[in-house]
Formats: C-alpha cells, sequence, structure tokens
C-alpha cells in the first residue's frame, strides 16, 4: 500500500469528505511525526509503536574496500519500535491461529 | 519528559488545526489512519509512505534462544516482525536539525564531551587477584 492508496481508502471510508481533505490529513498526521522526531522528540502511538531518534557517536570507520580509515561523524537515526498490540496482531490475524 | 512524546492527542489537534474538522472528527481519522496501516500490515502487505519510509513485514524462522537469566535453551518460534525504513528525506531532515541543535548545546567552551571524560574517576586500579 502505498500514501496514494491509503489516501483513495480513507477517502472511500469517508465519503462526506473531500479527497483534498483526506490528503491533507495524510500528509499533515506524517508531518507532524516527522516534525516532532527532527525536534528530537519521541513519537508514541499506543498500540501501534514509537518512533524516536538515536544518536550514533562519531568513530573512526575505515572504508572496507581500501582499508583506509576515515572519520565519520555524529549522527541522529530515526529508529520505530513495534507496539506490543500491533507485533501481537502480527502473530494471530491471517493466520490460523 | 511528556511534553517531548507526541501522542495520538497531538496528531489529532494537529489535524484539526490544519483541516478544519472537529476535534472529534480529527481524531477519528487519525484513528482510522493508523487502523488501515496495521489492516495492511497484517495482511502481509508493505505499506510505503513518499517522503517518511517503509513498514514491512519479515517472516522469521524458528531459532534456538536462551533464557538470559537462567542459561536456560528455549526455542523462539516462526513468527513475523515489522521492520520500519526510514526514507532518506526522513533521515536527512532529522540529522540536520539535530546536528545543528547539538552544535548549538555544544558552543559554549566547557560544554565538549571530552571535557567531562578527565577528572572525578581515578584510573581503574587492577584487580588484586585471590
Amino acid at each position: 500500500m502505498t500514501k496514494s492508496e491509503l489516501i483513495l481508502r480513507l477517502a472511500e471510508l469517508n465519503p462526506h469528505l473531500y479527497q483534498r481533505d483526506v490528503e491533507r490529513i495524510v500528509t499533515t498526521v506524517f508531518d507532524e511525526i516527522t516534525a516532532a522526531l527532527a525536534r528530537g522528540h519521541r513519537v508514541e502511538l499506543r498500540g501501534f509503536g514509537a518512533f524516536s531518534v538515536k544518536r550514533r557517536g562519531a568513530r573512526t570507520g575505515r572504508n572496507p574496500r581500501t582499508g583506509t580509515s576515515v572519520d565519520v561523524t555524529e549522527k541522529f537515526i530515526p529508529f520505530f519500535k513495534t507496539g506490543k498490540e500491533l507485533r501481537e496482531k502480527l502473530n494471530t490475524d491471517g493466520k490460523s491461529g | 519528559m511528556s511534553e517531548t512524546t507526541v501522542t495520538r492527542a497531538d496528531l489529532a489537534e494537529a489535524v484539526y488545526q490544519e483541516v478544519g474538522l472537529s476535534r472529534n472528527d480529527s481524531a477519528t481519522l487519525v484513528e482510522t489512519v493508523l487502523g488501515e496501516i496495521v489492516d495492511a500490515l497484517t495482511q502481509g502487505q508493505t505499506v510505503k509512505i513518499s517522503s517518511f519510509g517503509s513498514f514491512s513485514v519479515r517472516q522469521k524462522g524458528q531459532r534456538v534462544g536462551r533464557n538470559p537469566k537462567t542459561g536456560e535453551e528455549v526455542p523462539i518460534l516462526p513468527r513475523r516482525v515489522l521492520v520500519f525504513r526510514a526514507s532518506h528525506v526522513l533521515k536527512n531532515r532529522i540529522n540536520r536539525s539535530m546536528t545543528k541543535a547539538q552544535a548549538a548545546l555544544g558552543a559554549p567552551p566547557a560544554a565538549s564531551p571530552a571535557a567531562s571524560a578527565t577528572p572525578t574517576l581515578p584510573p581503574k586500579a587492577p584487580l588484586a587477584k585471590g
């Protein structure tokens, strides 16, 4: 499923809304999560999962091809941890259980 | 701590501000967005949100784990796990703004991490045996 398919699906479920508004809703949700992470904040959606930012310290890496050492600067990466409810759902729905 | 954690309520508030639905409808819509993503994932579909990232389901085989407390071997059953891969747009955005924020914090002289590493703690003495 892509973002546009998600929008179509939501529009189907909400015939009283303009598709333009449905698009804005979906965009707002992801923009808001992005903005929070960019501030270094955590986004916790119970039952779904939590997004957070992890710091990777500066290190001396190596070019695997040549073996020369390279300074890798500190960086910040987004991280997602699946929520308990979703994790459990993935292992019951769609299977026999 | 609580003001740095964004929840469903904050997403609903953003939708309310941005789209002009009622607060109630905004909250319902946020829930539906998440619900539809969950449904697609439980059906084994990958969900790709452009310039954000993709969620995909990976099948894990059985392997032998260990109870770290008792050292006892326990089988870990085959299961499905969710993997999120952030898009480059998201990664760059976070990395850029956080690096800037850190630089702003680190600017005053004594704040570099190296400075805190030196004093107070004496070096560890080698443990006497027996």
